[in-house]
């Protein structure tokens, strides 16, 4: 009788993949992963300001109780510059930028926000990449959204297409 | 019109399917015989029209016909004509019409060249593959027409994915399908054989050259694929484990299965329930991967169609045909008489124990591709399985089954000796260990899994050109040379896969005009960049100089970033030099802010014969189908179930 029990094994084991596979069809799928910082306190930091006489940025500014959009770009970034008009929207909906700029020089950053816009409060200047590894960020541009203790409730990374604004809007508004 | 030509084709094709599948169910009633006369005929126009609704949707794309959506979606009047013509299956909807093509053409074949096979068996058997083509017919005709029109008509279509546009997409998935879908032949056999009960030495011989055609343009395909993944992606890799490549790459392992469990049942009639299992579970991977493919349940490079109600379509055909197929084995094999016996030292037994060790190596790469679908539907957790799980579990699998196969070749049939494979695998065992004890001396930091592999790989080679040993070489049938040169290149592609894991050099460098960077005993000196123009793209060329060792000849390396017009993605084109002794493979990257260029240099030790290896199983299954092909036509056509089992040539 044990042939009996093993013709019916490779049905069963199909049976059981057929089921998965529904399932796998009709769950909601995410498209998206979800980064492992969401949930996450920033890391501390303290960078000095990018361009002469502009404020530079710190982990303490960001646990002020208002949420803010911390924004990660460079003047020589070229999806940077797609992005520049997103960006400024979303400072005219009232949303607070800051940004950091990675591995620039002041003349070139002061040439790129003249001609792209300049939505930023505040522009940190990092120099050596630190900051932007510590926030788990790999490339420019890359846009995070920080609630007022200081907690990362959303991360986009690349350059912020029409069709991404009202996440991130959504997003701010939701760590209000 | 033309387009509405094509669509008419397909509706009739579907029609005399459903209309083959009835007959072929009325002509196995008794006194239904005589309708296999009108069977046949209907597969073979069945294929033809299938064909002509393919050639058309060719023509539709080569004149870019901006009026029929899938080629306004997916060409550009702009492209190179080969990209027109290969473009036509480079998305989903075309690559699906070529996958019923292949079903129904492999099945207008069967009916038209198979003379051996039991006349109720065959009926059964093209009914069953009408079966599956009606499914997949209805499935092109309501979810996935590839003849919609489009009002208003662009001025301009969309283009085809740049990464598309090279020559390996007119060559890759042809090759690759005719292996991946013509093994479904081998999975109506099998249906067709548990209808009549006609498991045995006679239909095993009527399979096998199907099974052999089908597996070796799938070994072809996938060799095809690798190389192409290995110079368009610029990643250096020449397999990635991802779930599509892994969706071809089962397939090949259990037809790999049959094939070896297919000459025990034909030459000795044994393994008859075992070869039936593994003729369904071949296609039963082809029909899962297309599921995985185009459902856009896993992601990969290759899956196109994502779209949840395509995805229940397919799963809805996967259960009726693969739950069908497999019932059907439960309810009739226990009337299967149990095949002949034979002895654990045999070549029969050898055959079992590489068909195990097929068998698991398949296990766990289909754990692996659906590993993290099935941690998501239990728990909703993402996470993904990559080569360390899959070379790590696959990989001292594979070297046993290798080591096997080399010992297994030099075995009688029915029975042998401990004594006497002893003696004859002697000089290959020796040399293995020679290789190894060499490793060890030059080469101690290689990695245990390379080591093993390249010291196995010469031992290996020696035994599977050991069954010509002492033979009459110009009285050998074809087929024994077909093994040796099949045997030969899996040793020969291990040794490419060992030496290119173990010793592949890389140098990753920013680099200004004029500096030299180092990889292996090159030097290649950056000259610059250039921005050159393509029929359809622009690129940024890179200019560099390389030469070998201190007094080499210098030649030229011309990797380039290409960027397309339509639409616009950026490529990267490797330059790649091949060496006796390697290959020099160059990729340009970015350039970053202070003006310096990223280029990524690779010195890859005899990874050529990673393909190479390849592309002599593909020729050993060529030569061992005509030699049996020659064999057969000797020993007259004659349809007879039980005629006795004709011992084969067993090496002395």
């Amino acid at each position: 009788m044990k042939r009996r029990f093993i013709i019916w094994v490779p049905l069963t084991v199909f049976v059981v993949f057929a089921i998965i596979f529904a399932i796998g069809l009709y769950a909601p799928v995410a498209r998206t992963v979800p980064s492992a910082l969401i949930g996450q306190s920033v890391p501390e930091f303290e960078l000095a300001g990018a361009l002469p006489g502009r404020p530079g940025l710190s982990s303490g500014s960001l646990r002020r109780g208002e949420p803010r959009v911390v924004n990660i770009f460079a003047s020589w970034c070229i999806p940077c510059r797609a992005e520049a008009p997103q960006l400024e929207a979303l400072a005219r909906r009232g949303v607070p930028i800051d940004g950091i700029a990675v591995r620039d020089r002041p003349q070139d950053l002061a040439a790129f926000l003249t001609t792209y816009g300049d939505p930023f409060a505040t522009i940190g200047a990092d120099n050596d990449r630190q900051v932007q590894l510590n926030l788990g960020s790999a490339g420019v541009p890359e846009t995070f959204v920080i609630d007022g203790q200081g907690i990362i409730r959303h991360q986009h990374i690349g350059a912020i297409t029409n069709a991404d604004v009202p996440a991130i809007l959504a997003a701010w508004e939701a760590a209000r | 019109m033309i387009a509405e030509g094509g669509l008419a084709a397909l509706w009739l094709a579907a029609a005399l399917s459903l209309l083959q599948l009835f007959l072929g169910i009325a002509a196995l009633r008794p006194g239904g015989a005589h309708l296999l006369r009108v069977v046949r005929p209907l597969a073979v126009a069945q294929g033809l029209l299938a064909a002509l609704a393919f050639l058309i949707l060719i023509w539709l794309f080569l004149r870019t016909d901006l009026s029929v959506q899938l080629v306004a979606a997916n060409s550009h009047s702009a492209k190179p004509w080969l990209y027109k013509f290969a473009g036509s299956w480079g998305n989903h909807e075309g690559s699906m019409l070529l996958w019923v093509t292949v079903l129904a053409v492999a099945g207008a074949a069967v009916a038209a060249l198979e003379r051996r096979l039991r006349q109720d068996t065959l009926i059964a058997t093209l009914a069953a593959q009408a079966a599956i083509a009606l499914g997949f017919y209805a499935f092109l005709l309501m979810a996935s027409n590839p003849f919609t029109r489009l009002s208003p008509v662009p001025v301009e279509g969309n283009g085809l994915n740049p990464l598309l546009q090279d020559p390996g997409l007119a060559f890759h998935p042809p090759t690759l399908y005719f292996g991946y879908v013509g093994i479904s032949i081998a999975f109506s056999f099998a249906v067709g054989a548990l209808v009549t009960r006609d498991v045995g030495p006679a239909f095993a011989r009527a399979m096998r050259p199907w099974i052999l055609a089908a597996w070796i343009f799938l070994t072809i395909g996938i060799v095809a694929g690798s190389y192409w993944a290995y110079y368009e992606l610029g990643w250096g890799g020449w397999w990635f484990w991802d779930p599509v490549e892994n969706a071809s790459l089962m397939p090949w392992l259990a037809a790999t299965a049959l094939l070896h469990s297919v000459t025990v049942l034909a030459t000795r009639d044994g393994l008859r329930a075992w070869t039936v299992m593994l003729a369904v579970v071949a296609f039963s991977m082809s029909m899962i991967g297309t599921f995985l493919v185009r459902s856009g349940i896993l992601t990969s490079v290759h899956a196109f169609a994502v779209d949840p109600q395509r995805g229940a379509f397919i799963l809805a055909l996967l259960i009726l045909y693969i739950g069908g197929a497999l019932a059907l084995f439960g309810l009739r094999i226990g009337t299967v008489k149990e095949g002949s016996q034979f002895d654990p030292v045999s070549r029969e037994g050898a055959l079992v124990a590489n068909n195990l060790l097929l068998t698991v190596i398949l296990g766990i790469v289909f754990v692996g591709t659906l590993y993290p679908l099935a941690v998501e539907a239990v728990t909703g957790e993402k996470l993904s399985v990559g080569p360390p799980y899959f070379n790590a579990a696959a990989g001292p699998v594979a070297l046993v089954l290798v080591a096997i196969m080399g010992a297994g070749a030099l075995l009688r049939w029915r029975s042998d000796r401990v004594k006497a494979l002893g003696n004859r695998v002697l000089i290959p065992v020796l040399v293995t260990a020679l290789a190894f004890a060499a490793l060890l001396v030059f080469a101690p930091d290689a990695g245990i899994l390379p080591l093993l592999g390249l010291s196995l790989a010469p031992g290996v080679a020696a035994a599977s050109v050991a069954p010509l040993w002492k033979r009459n070489l110009r009285r050998t049938p074809i087929f024994i040379y077909g093994m040796v040169i099949a045997h030969l290149g899996i040793a020969v592609s291990m040794a490419g896969m060992a030496m290119e894991s173990a010793f592949t050099k890389e140098t990753l460098v920013a680099a200004s005009p004029g500096q030299i960077a180092h990889v292996g005993d090159f030097s290649v000196r950056f000259d610059g960049v250039e921005p050159i123009a393509g029929p359809n793209w622009t690129a940024v060329e890179g200019r560099l100089t390389a030469r070998r060792g201190e007094n080499g000849r210098e030649f030229q390396l011309r990797p380039q970033a290409r960027m397309f017009s339509s639409p616009p993605t950026p490529t990267s084109e490797a330059a790649i030099t091949t060496h006796w002794n390697g290959q020099l493979y160059v990729a340009i990257g970015e350039e970053d802010e202070q003006g310096r260029w990223q280029i990524r240099l690779w010195w890859k030790p005899f990874v050529t014969l990673i393909w190479f290896g390849g592309i002599m199983v593909a020729l050993g299954g060529l030569l061992s189908l005509i030699g049996r092909l020659r064999r057969e036509r000797k020993i007259a056509p004659k349809v007879d179930a039980d005629a006795p089992a004709e011992p084969e040539a067993v090496p002395a």
